[in-house]
């Protein structure tokens, strides 16, 4: 559906995008996934072109963006990350001129407006100025917008940051409706997001991809590593070297403090090594105690720290 | 150039004149215009005693150098400002249909402040006999006048994102144009250059339609002046190399 080949943008001698390639299935949320300032926004803004990119192509639907312009347009509902929407207008107004503007025919507008305010949860402030809207509010008149022409494509940058708990859960339901029937690319630095809402997530990082998959192919690229945690009482010099000491770890370092004598350890035990009864009976053996004790396998977010550090 | 074209370029249009009477900008504009026009007009009129517009028109342009900046201030910068021209200019629409539906809400605005300044003619034609083609020449030059500000200033606030820059370099750039042509500047100026330059002028095309001359040379003149702006327009605004 998406064709991304080659992309780079520059401005001046900075280098924003450098040479990235990725492609986004028909019917798939995508989750694009990066620092800020990573590049994120601006391979949104050219794959919806608004810039132009220095170098490279992208195609939607076997459309080049840069020579069909107007085409892909109308395929394509935007949501940039600013939310960028006329303050002086109210709220229906808006959306009846977002929906002329589009080209719906004449007898289906008010029809389709009322299904938009309906979809996205519009009805109490319809009639309002769109300035006077609450930060939740404006985002979802940004998405009423941009699902108004139903389009094939989605791309939302960021759509959920400034949102309160509740609000970003119904706008990531919302997402997840739409991306039933729906291409979505959505980007976000919100980690959680990506493994609530997107089946296949690119990590992007100073303008390059350094990561692509689904969240699980990512988890288990990054090693499949697992870390003991493990709290000990007993003086904590002794421990860390008694620990050290042990052949088969191949990290040991102090996570935290509970009190002088109490502290927590984070053990990486070698690739297929299981530590545990060893290392509970190395504890035992020398008189300290195990207050807890627990196994965590690396999360997204570790992957995203160790791919973009 | 089909129908599709044209009703886009509308609908687009219908918004921006509406976001003038959305905003106070635009009841200001016409109170100030009124105002100021009117009491210019019947300062001398009485005195002169003549059923003529004569003078009017002589000071029109003048007052629109002012108000053209502030009519088309907002149009980009605030786009820019606000990031709605993102918004904007990713509708599948061209650069040219987003700049034309600009020009004309910005014409047709001034068209109907022009309209309700009508007051005047209304009143010299009651007063005395007047003659209707000096008068018909003046609001039709008034209008390609102001079109031609309209068009620079447009331009002008395509190039920042600062309203307040938008208003003072328009009006400078207004100013400039309208100069370049008048006696006074032509008396300074070199020999071989004072017709180009009379020409070049915004103003001295003005005062022959509004002399009730109307010369196809005027007429082309706005019109290429009026094009040359939008279409720096859009080159601006594809070009898109603001961050």
């Amino acid at each position: 559906m998406i064709e991304i080949k080659n992309l780079t943008k520059k401005f001046g001698s900075n280098i924003v995008l450098d040479n990235i390639s990725f492609s986004v299935k028909r019917g798939e949320v995508l989750g694009f996934l990066g620092p800020n300032g990573a590049g994120k926004t601006t391979t949104m803004k050219i794959i919806a072109s608004f810039w132009k990119p220095t170098a490279g192509v992208v195609e939607v639907d076997g459309l080049d963006v840069a020579e069909n312009s107007l085409a892909v347009r109308k395929k394509i509902g935007y949501l940039p990350e600013t939310v960028p929407l006329y303050d002086d207008m109210r709220v229906y107004e808006y959306l009846k001129f977002v929906a002329e503007i589009r080209g719906l025919d004449k007898e289906k507008v008010r029809e389709r407006i009322k299904e938009v305010i309906k979809i996205c949860g519009l009805s109490k402030v319809a009639r309002q100025p769109i300035e006077e809207l609450s930060k939740g509010y404006r985002q979802r008149v940004g998405l009423a917008q941009a699902i108004m022409h139903n389009p094939d494509i989605l791309i939302l940058d960021e759509p959920t940051t400034g949102l309160d708990p509740n609000q970003i859960a119904e706008i990531r339901n919302l997402i997840k409706e739409l991306g039933k029937e729906k291409t979505v690319i959505l980007s976000t630095h919100i980690l959680g997001e990506v493994s609530a809402t997107c089946g296949r997530v690119v990590i992007i990082n100073n303008g390059r991809i350094v990561g692509e998959g689904s969240p699980g192919e990512l988890i288990a690229k990054a090693g499949g590593k697992e870390i003991i945690y493990v709290k000990i009482k007993g003086p904590k010099e002794a421990v860390l070297n008694k620990l050290q000491e042990m052949d088969n770890a191949v990290k040991v370092e102090v996570k935290d403090r509970e009190s002088d004598e109490i502290f927590g350890y984070e053990i990486e035990p070698k690739q297929g090594v299981d530590l545990r009864e060893y290392l509970s009976m190395t504890v035992m053996n020398n008189g300290w105690s195990i207050l807890e004790f627990s196994k965590k396998s690396v999360s997204l977010e570790d992957v995203f720290r160790e791919l973009t550090k | 150039m089909n129908t599709q074209y044209i009703k886009t370029i509308y609908t687009l249009f219908k918004k921006e004149l509406m976001s003038y009477f959305n905003s106070p900008i635009a009841y200001i504009f016409i109170g100030v215009f009124l105002v100021v026009g009117n009491w210019l007009f019947f300062k001398d009129f009485f005195l002169i005693g003549q059923a003529s517009m004569r003078g009017y028109f002589g000071l029109l342009p003048w007052i629109f150098l002012f108000l053209s900046p502030a009519v088309t201030m907002r149009l980009w910068a605030e786009e820019k400002k606000s990031g709605t021209i993102e918004f904007l200019l990713t509708l599948p629409i061209t650069d040219w249909q987003a700049v034309l539906a600009k020009f004309f809400s910005s014409l047709i605005f001034m068209f109907i402040t022009l309209l309700l300044s009508a007051s005047l003619p209304i009143t010299v034609a009651f007063l005395g006999d007047v003659d209707l083609g000096p008068i018909i020449g003046g609001y039709l030059g008034a209008l390609f006048l102001g079109g031609a500000y309209l068009s620079l200033g447009l331009f002008v606030s395509s190039l920042t994102k600062n309203q307040i820059i938008a208003f003072v370099l328009g009006l400078v750039a207004c100013f400039a144009a309208f100069i370049i042509g008048a006696d006074f500047v032509l008396a300074g100026a070199p020999q071989f250059a004072v017709p180009v330059m009379k020409f070049l002028g915004l103003g001295s095309h003005f005062y022959n339609i509004a002399k009730g001359v109307i010369d196809s040379k005027d007429i082309i003149y706005y019109i290429s002046f009026i094009f040359l702006f939008l279409w720096l327009n859009v080159r601006i605004i594809e070009g898109r190399g603001w961050k």
